[in-house]
């Protein structure tokens, strides 16, 4: 079974991002970047089913800058088969769905039986791309999925979406995109000797001609990055507890009309 | 001069990073409290490869290099020293000699296990009256027909308790002083060789530290690493590298510790500012920051001659000199800017303290 | 002429709207106040009922697009997208509004990509500037929040629950309900079953007025009863960090944080949480914010409105008294 795994660049998420000379994007100095955090749940979910069934092939892809290189190197340490960079400068400052159609177009190369992304990149935090990939290959797709087995003959996967109080379970013929959800599964550390491999692994360039895509201007527009307004300067309670238990219940009441 | 880490050095560091704070970090008050050696993630830092980093696949290590193996070390280290400890022997006092000296024989029974982390080895030389004067052996290894038998003292044996075999070290030869000592791969359950002791230490204290006895223990001659009489070479080849590991160690403490200092300074105020505001303490922030620095290349330098194949011992010596008087240092000052509160294990930056004082022994 | 604000109806499976309809219907009418177009509720399910289309016109809903049909009953991207596709296209609506719901995120994504046009996921704010709508989203965990705007209609945007107030119910007002015509699939994907989780009694994290949220402070799995006491008493959701997750202590889907879920309740109460970053990010556009620690120099103190430096094991029940003494009032 080919399973593709779409993966995200980001920043640590202990960074504290600041806004850059252009006000539409981030300060990118010193930040630590690494694989988005949902997305190593797909690694690994991928790499579980590859394991499970003996047999299979894990493609890693992303959309980015030179940089990117790195976090899909971090994948196949993990045990990602190959991987392939989508970089043309057709897709500098894409949006969710130019993304999106470079990613159904690339799968629609691949031919992949499942396509296993994160519930959403911990950057832009837009959490569409799955849907919008599954929608323009036509395909089904249940997202932030918390189990999921492949039947027997490869045909159809049993995978359970968390909703709001429920885990509701589907059967979904495949292909078919799945996304997923802190809690599936615990991502493996990569092994020294995973990262020593890696460096043998395909790395394939992938330009926006060889998918036969030329650029499309960008549908959602950012504006500018803002920082937070600040929250008003709070207070601490003094006094024993009971007192500031009581101090406390009746700001709340009072001042604050919180209850 | 380029001083550039590549792609697989920094993943390395990455991981050994991310494993360290996750998985270390935690448990690491409990254990030196405890003094409980930590099998579980020992064994987990087997299986990621970080036992036996510089050692070929082939021989069940990662095939990665030095510079991977230092770096690795000082992530452990800023967590914990007595992980950092376990994984140093393993890797440069036991799995590197056995690769540079085996037999292939040797190698696939003493090295692919262990440098795979499934075993730990550990390495015997210093004896009780010669301190680590490694040409002062009194353990005499009597050559009988097809074996050797032991009979002497170690201490201080690193790993001793939990390691599943030993690099020993005896005279064959008195008559030759230090060019007739000889190396032996010795298993534990061997007959004559006793564990009577671990001592109780004041830091480092999840890694066992223990006295082998040798009582008649009759060797196998197939466990003789390399020839008779070569044993000096090899513990002093060992010794080389085992010091770039010291001094990893003796880094990651300080920089452990500086990282608390720094999280500290920011927080604690003290007339209505953070004490990281105060120029004293900034001083002394930056200070250790530079030192910690300065150790850093020193080691880096040792370790990338080493990989490169090229003479290394005076640069581990010196690397190993410096980052552990550093380490003093650094530890002692990030007592002082913790103020009261470096006193309070709750604080951590006492366990730093007691683990740099072993760092600090010789400079062989 | 300006086109119609579509709002998506987000039920409880039982054929009644969700509150969180009510906010977006009221998002929708003020920014109609502003821009012209009116708002209509849009309503797919296997199962409406006269209240629901009651409670959508009181909401502020001129007009209720209902399509009801069997194959709507579990929702599946791949039956829902395409007839709201057909309808959106076939009457040239200005915007299409929905609920960050497990549903409604998901569908709006799919519907924006069948659109070809933009979609602002989890807004928290509109404006209209120069006759065009701009939207503010949260990024990066909410460590900043990025303008977005659309290059053309349909304005596609999923809202955030609890950050936008529905209007004052007009009573009495009566739905104008239309059944178009419209082609559904049957889909291929097929509910097996449906998991409920083991109900706590208490209301859904994402959803509650009030969240209690405990941390590393909190010491073991077996202290959160202590919280879940007290959110009995004032009828909140109890949630918790990603060091107590982590940890063990509470399952992932209670957690709150870059990571876990992203909550805006109108008071939050946190206990032993330090305030690590990855957890500022999933709480701090809550309305009211209360903590308590044992470490005057936690972050959260921060950003809290109302700080008491103690311990949670003996502000919790005292805490839960002096509610209950209140609201018995």
């Amino acid at each position: 079974m080919k399973i593709l795994v779409p993966i995200k660049q980001v920043p640590d998420t202990a960074t504290q991002v600041k806004i850059g000379a252009d006000p539409k994007g981030i300060d990118t100095t010193g930040i630590t970047w690494i694989v988005s955090p949902y997305d190593e749940y797909a690694v690994e979910e991928a790499l579980r089913i590859k394991e499970k069934r003996g047999q299979g092939e894990v493609v890693a892809v992303t959309l980015g800058s030179e940089r990117a290189k790195e976090a899909l190197r971090s994948c196949l340490a993990m045990g990602a088969d190959r991987a392939l960079h989508l970089s043309d400068p057709a897709w500098e400052n894409a949006d969710t769905l130019t993304v999106a159609r470079a990613l159904a177009a690339v799968i629609k190369q691949e031919a992949p039986q499942l396509v296993l992304f994160g519930r959403q990149a911990i950057d832009d935090d837009m959490g569409a791309m799955p849907a919008q990939v599954a929608e323009l290959l036509g395909w089904p797709c249940a997202s932030w999925i918390m189990e999921e087995t492949i039947s027997d003959d490869g045909k159809s996967v049993r995978a359970g979406r968390q909703v709001e109080g429920a885990l509701d379970i589907f059967n979904i013929p495949l292909p078919c995109v799945l996304s997923a959800q802190k809690g599936l599964n615990e991502p493996r550390y990569p092994t020294l000797k995973g990262i020593m491999g890696a460096k043998k692994k395909e790395i394939k360039d992938v330009k926006a001609a060889d998918l036969g895509l030329a650029a499309d201007g960008a549908q959602l527009l950012v504006v500018a990055l803002e920082a937070l307004p600040p929250r008003p300067p709070g207070r601490v309670i003094p006094g024993e507890p009971a007192e500031a238990v009581k101090e406390l219940v009746r700001s709340l009441r009072e001042d604050a009309k919180a209850i | 001069m380029k001083i550039e880490l590549t792609d697989e050095q920094q993943m390395i560091q990455a991981l050994a990073r991310d494993f360290a704070e996750k998985e270390v970090k935690p448990i690491a008050a409990q254990l030196d409290a405890e003094a409980r050696f930590p099998h579980e993630t020992v064994k987990r830092m087997g299986e990621l490869g970080l036992m036996g980093i510089a050692v070929p696949e082939t021989y069940g290590g990662s095939g990665a290099d030095t510079v991977a193996y230092v770096l690795a070390l000082e992530e452990i280290a800023k967590v914990c020293a007595s992980h950092a400890v376990i994984m140093s022997v393993n890797n440069s006092l036991y799995c590197d000699p056995v690769l540079k000296y085996g037999t292939e024989e040797q190698r696939k029974k003493f090295l692919a296990p262990f440098a795979s982390g499934q075993q730990i080895g550990c390495f015997a030389l210093t004896e009780p009256q010669a301190g680590s004067d490694a040409t002062n052996q009194h353990t005499l290894a009597v050559g009988d027909g097809d074996g050797y038998v032991l009979n002497g003292r170690k201490v201080f044996v690193t790993n001793g308790r939990e390691a599943s075999a030993a690099l020993v070290f005896g005279q064959t030869d008195p008559a030759k002083a230090h060019h007739g000592i000889s190396a032996f791969l010795v298993e534990k359950g061997t007959p004559g060789f006793l564990v009577p002791k671990v001592e109780d230490k004041l830091g480092i204290r999840a890694s066992d530290t223990a006295e082998f006895v040798f009582e008649e223990c009759r060797v196998p001659a197939a466990n003789r690493l390399g020839a008779e009489g070569m044993g000096f070479k090899i513990a002093m080849s060992a010794l080389d590298g085992g010091r770039i590991g010291i001094a990893a160690q003796a880094l990651g403490i300080a920089a452990g510790a500086l990282e608390l200092s720094l999280a500290y300074a920011k927080e604690r105020k003290s007339f209505g500012v953070p004490i990281a505001q105060h120029q004293m303490v900034q001083w002394m922030l930056a200070d250790m920051a530079t030192a910690i620095d300065a150790a850093r290349l020193l080691i880096w330098r040792a370790a990338a001659l080493k990989d490169g194949g090229r003479p290394f011992g005076l640069d581990a010596s010196m690397a190993k000199l410096f980052a552990s008087e550093m380490a003093m240092k650094v530890t002692t000052d990030a007592i002082q800017v913790h103020g009261g509160y470096g006193y309070i294990k709750e604080y951590q930056v006492e366990r730093y303290f007691r683990s740099v004082r072993e760092r600090n022994d010789g400079r062989a | 002429m300006v086109g119609a604000f579509w709002c998506i109806v987000e039920d409880d499976r039982a054929g009644r709207p969700k509150k969180v309809t009510g906010e977006v219907l009221g998002e929708a009418t003020r920014l109609a106040r502003q821009l012209g177009g009116q708002v209509e509720a849009v309503w797919l399910t296997d199962k409406a009922s006269e209240e629901g289309l009651k409670q959508l016109a009181e909401w502020g809903a001129a007009r209720v697009w209902l399509l009801e049909d069997p194959a709507l009953g579990p929702y599946r991207g791949e039956v829902w997208t395409p007839p709201l596709a057909e309808l959106a296209a076939k009457y040239g609506v200005q915007a299409i509004f929905g609920a960050v719901t497990a549903r409604q995120r998901e569908l709006l994504a799919r519907l924006a990509a069948r659109l070809g046009v933009g979609l602002s996921a989890d807004s928290v704010s509109f404006s209209v500037q120069d006759g065009k709508l701009v939207a503010t989203r949260p990024v990066y965990a909410g460590k900043l929040l990025s303008k977005v705007t659309w290059s053309k209609p349909p304005w596609l945007a999923t809202l955030r629950p609890n950050v936008f107030k529905p209007e004052d119910p007009k009573a009495g007002a009566t739905p104008q309900v239309e059944r178009p015509s419209v082609a559904i699939p049957q889909g291929t994907m097929t509910l097996a079953e449906r998991k409920e989780e083991v109900s706590t009694g208490l209301p859904e994290l994402t959803e509650a007025d009030i969240v209690v949220s405990g941390g590393r402070g909190m010491k073991g799995p077996e202290n959160f009863v202590i919280l879940e006491e007290l959110a009995k008493v004032i009828g909140a959701a109890v949630g918790a960090s990603r060091a107590a997750v982590d940890a063990g202590w509470r399952p992932h889907r209670f957690q709150i944080g870059q990571t876990g879920r992203t909550i805006s309740p109108k008071l939050y109460l946190g206990f032993g949480i330090s305030g690590a970053i990855q957890h500022l990010a999933g709480m701090r556009t809550s309305k009211i914010i209360v903590a308590v620690n044992k470490d005057p120099e936690a972050p959260i103190f921060k950003i809290a409105d109302y700080g008491i430096v103690g311990d949670l094991f003996e502000v919790v029940p005292l805490l839960a008294q002096e509610f209950k003494r209140l609201l018995e009032k």
